[in-house]
């Protein structure tokens, strides 16, 4: 039963998790640009959308979107740090990341922000459900079941937004940028500019991740955020190894939502299996580097197997 | 229509590494001019190239384009002027994305870009018609990823997609050397075609002297980045490679041709 109850949670916050791997998604694998500056806005969503929840009390569907928006002008600093300033993507990406943790610091005035008898999201849309006895279920389980939904639907919709954005005029020179940046120049497009936009836009979802975390785990931390590329980068590996490498975009997105869901899967699984938490890092940092490994170990013996023939 | 006045370009400069690559050269093309251009290792002609493209800016002289001064116009400011294939026929598209994405990034040189589809319906018939002239069997295959195209027809749909629009000039930067001498031939006769069809006006880097005087109307060679040779119409017709080896080594004070001249 525990195991199960297990699962159950990490269902919902897969799901609360999983536009996080798909910003990550957008700069690793589309753009080709390893952002770090996700783990500084993952709390940076969390951190604005908690404050303005306790301290001005501000409807939190609000905070969401305002602190998606801050999330954007982060990923606006990186990219003017690597286009104009011309510093190393890894390095923008550390700079702003580094910057944000006092930037969060400042934002709750401490080191995290409870937000537990607040009104949240899902204190919100609970308030439309009747009371979860008349359901003949545990106000827990409703509440799981209600992140679950709000995470759901929220995911899906970043997903139908990414699609259809990347598959206009503008969409198209962002992915091409990531993949050949001299050809896009050729083509007329400002390179440094589609990375700039790349960027904005997944540091806007991670920090939209992050409030939603926020909201559903009940209070923003400052240090929320650290290891967050690894766990975008676990929902992205994970998703690509169990639907062999999807092939169309929209798969490949849903693929990314499903792998989040299965990463947390995974580490329910692991800390009933009685894994200790302190180590949950260094378990998500082994299972990437394996994930991320396998196709280049597989490569190199298909040519050493050519060579020999 | 282009001419480059007193250009100079040094790399490295004060450094051990400093290497003077342009010392003052000058070139005019006239409208529909099809230019080759050939020289030795270090001559120039691909630096020429890319100050033409704004990959790198000279230090000195000027590059107008009928009558627009591009000198130090930014790279993907001026490619709506200009159509361009490289030598690496990985460099002019992108791999992970379909021909079809490619050719419509391509459709879209010089025109504002926005939030409307990618594609168009209308427009895949066009890249089919204009695929089946490459005569390579691509207009089937429109949503193939570019990567797993063959050098030869990676090289001919970069030349596609550099024409889609009418550029003003084609730089084609020794386009046909990383190609088995026959996927050369045929994306040189490509080039050939596309280029009288729509009578454009093309500058081609070649090491290969034969081509340099079967195709186009007017031949240059560089040497020491300047032009040292100047030569077009019925007088490049009648020229052979041994007139060119003759040639270059004259300028060049007995200095043999490199072998990669001499055996192409």
């Amino acid at each position: 039963m525990n195991i199960v109850m297990a699962l159950f949670g990490a269902v919902s916050q897969g799901l609360s998790w999983a536009i996080l791997a798909l910003g990550v998604y957008l700069t690793f694998r589309i753009l080709n640009f390893a952002d770090m500056s996700c783990e500084g806005s993952f709390a940076l969503g969390g951190s604005i959308s908690a404050v303005l929840i306790v301290k001005l009390g501000l409807n939190p569907f609000l905070t969401v979107i305002l602190a998606t928006l801050a999330g954007m002008m982060a990923g606006l600093i990186t990219g003017l740090l690597h286009t104009k300033l011309k510093i190393p993507a890894i390095l923008s990406g550390i700079l702003t990341m580094i910057g944000l943790y006092s930037i969060n610091l400042r934002i709750m005035g401490q080191a995290n922000t409870p937000i537990i008898g607040q009104s949240t999201m899902i204190s919100l849309v609970k308030g439309l459900f009747p009371e979860a006895k008349a359901l003949g279920m545990k106000d827990s389980t409703l509440q799981t079941w209600i992140t679950m939904g709000i995470g759901l639907v929220l995911t899906v919709v970043v997903i139908a937004l990414l699609y259809w954005y990347f598959g206009t005029e503008i969409g198209c020179c962002i992915r091409a940028t990531g993949n050949n940046e001299v050809m896009v120049r050729a083509q007329g497009v400002n390179t440094d500019s589609m990375k700039t936009l790349g960027l904005v836009i997944s540091n806007g979802l991670i920090a939209l991740s992050g409030a939603i975390v926020t909201q559903s785990q009940g209070y923003a931390d400052v240090k929320m955020g650290v290891g967050a590329i690894v766990i975008g980068l676990a929902s992205i590996v994970i998703g690509e190894v169990i639907f062999l490498r999807p092939k169309s975009f929209a798969s490949r997105l849903f693929s990314i939502m499903i792998g989040s869901i299965i990463y947390r899967m995974i580490i329910a699984v692991v800390l009933q299996l009685g894994l200790n938490t302190d180590d949950l890092k260094l378990f998500t940092a082994i299972v990437v580097a394996i994930a991320l490994s396998i196709p280049n170990l597989k490569k190199n013996r298909v040519t050493a197997h050519r060579r020999v023939n | 229509m282009l001419r480059i006045s007193d250009l100079y370009k040094t790399f490295n400069p004060n450094t051990v590494n400093e290497k003077k690559v342009l010392k003052g050269l000058n070139l005019e093309l006239k409208d529909g001019d099809f230019v080759t251009v050939i020289g030795g290792n270090g001559a120039g002609k691909s630096t020429m190239l890319n100050m033409i493209a704004g990959v790198h800016f000279p230090d000195r002289g000027s590059i107008l384009l009928d009558g627009e001064d591009i000198t130090y116009m930014q790279e993907f400011k001026r490619s709506k002027y200009l159509g361009r294939v490289f030598q690496d026929p990985m460099m002019g598209t992108a791999s992970n994305m379909e021909i079809q994405e490619n050719l419509a990034l391509a459709y879209r040189r010089g025109k504002k870009r926005g939030m409307g589809w990618g594609i168009t319906k209308e427009e895949k018939e066009l890249y089919i018609d204009k695929l089946k002239v490459l005569d390579l069997g691509l207009e089937t295959r429109l949503t193939t990823k570019v990567g797993l195209l063959s050098g030869g027809q990676r090289q001919a749909l970069t030349l596609l997609m550099a024409t889609l629009r009418k550029p003003k000039l084609l730089l084609l930067d020794e386009h046909t050397a990383a190609l088995d001498p026959k996927t050369a031939q045929k994306v040189l006769e490509i080039s050939e075609q596309i280029i009288f069809g729509s009578s454009l006006t093309a500058l081609m880097v070649t090491h290969n002297m034969k081509n340099a005087i079967q195709y186009g109307n007017r031949l240059i060679m560089m040497y020491e980045g300047k032009v040292i040779y100047d030569v077009a119409g019925e007088e490049k017709k009648k020229l052979r490679v041994n007139d060119l080896l003759e040639k270059f080594q004259s300028v060049s004070g007995g200095e043999f041709a490199n072998d990669r001249m001499i055996l192409s």
